[in-house]
């Protein structure tokens, strides 16, 4: 089990690296965005649910339609809190990317060096930001969105197939293969991404701008810094097989 | 003349099915934090995780 182990280690070391500097750039680009955002998603509510007292006996219908925050359930408190496991968060998303970007380069030979590692992170950028990205912005809270399931759903079949697009490309030679790969990389967006049934918001268009490009950018720094990190510290520690 | 320094040592344990094993079972294991993180609909991980899945532009709320 040494290449397990070796990959989790690469890994668990590049994504604290990775996942501490994404929490910084957070607090200094995206969450005070966020918490503009949640300002209105907090007072939109009140003018759109509470309007006529009209109290009919099947009331779960308009109770269903606010919005999907369940209130019981356990969150963390604003403050410090609530950064801390924001950090945490993001420390294991990094590490589990980190271990998907250091299996697939152990199939192509392993990262022989920083340098190699930050393509590798451009490509984890091109498949899990970018791709998912086009079809799905990253959104603020109080955004409209569809079903969350079908947009899960969407979102990962479009970085899988993104994924084995790229693959495809880098790492085959024969032309059918490459024009299957392009198709790969270009079908999602052809079948499309979810889309909610209005684009009513009380959020500001210019505020979730800056946020797709600051989360976009965010992701593309992170990306780089996790492939340069693990490429760095697999040629260091880790023996070729 | 003939040293080709692009050459990568694959050739050792590329077919082993120990090595293929792992390589599954690390790709498994990134997969199931990855979705553990990102897309849990269990709502004390969604609120943990809320303001970093905005920021990486998992699908939320």
């Amino acid at each position: 089990m040494s290449l397990f182990r070796n990959i989790v280690f690469v890994s668990a070391l590049a994504g604290l690296v990775a996942g501490l500097a994404m929490t910084g750039m957070q607090y200094a680009g995206t969450v005070p965005l966020i918490l503009q955002a949640e300002t209105y998603e907090n007072a939109a509510p009140a003018a759109h649910d509470h309007g006529p007292a009209v109290q009919t006996s099947d009331g779960a219908a308009v109770a269903a339609h606010s919005h999907a925050h369940d209130e019981e359930a356990w969150a963390p408190a604003d403050g410090f809190e609530r950064s801390a496991f924001t950090a945490l968060a993001n420390i294991v998303t990094a590490i589990g990317f980190a271990i998907l970007l250091v299996t697939a380069s152990e199939f192509a030979g392993g990262l022989a060096g920083w340098r190699q590692g930050v393509f590798w992170g451009l490509a984890g950028f091109a498949v899990f930001t970018l791709a998912p990205g086009l079809g799905l912005p990253p959104e603020l809270p109080g955004m409209p969105a569809a079903d969350l399931e079908a947009r899960q759903v969407w979102w990962v079949a479009t970085a899988a197939a993104t994924a084995a697009g790229l693959a495809l490309l880098a790492f085959t030679r024969a032309l059918p293969l490459g024009v299957l790969a392009v198709a790969l990389i270009v079908v999602p967006h052809l079948v499309g991404a979810p889309k909610p049934a209005s684009f009513d918001t009380a959020v500001p268009e210019t505020l979730a701008h800056d946020f797709v490009v600051m989360a976009s950018m965010v992701s593309l720094v992170f990306w780089v810094l996790l492939g340069g990190a693990a490429g760095f510290i697999r040629s260091r520690f880790m023996q070729p097989a | 003349m003939t040293t080709n320094p692009t050459t990568l040592p694959l050739a050792a344990g590329v077919t082993s099915a120990s090595r293929l094993t792992q390589l599954g079972l690390a790709a498994f294991f990134g997969l199931f934090i990855v979705g553990f993180a990102g897309f849990s609909h269990i709502s004390a991980v969604h609120n943990a995780a809320h303001d970093a899945r905005h920021s990486l532009a998992f699908p939320c709320h």
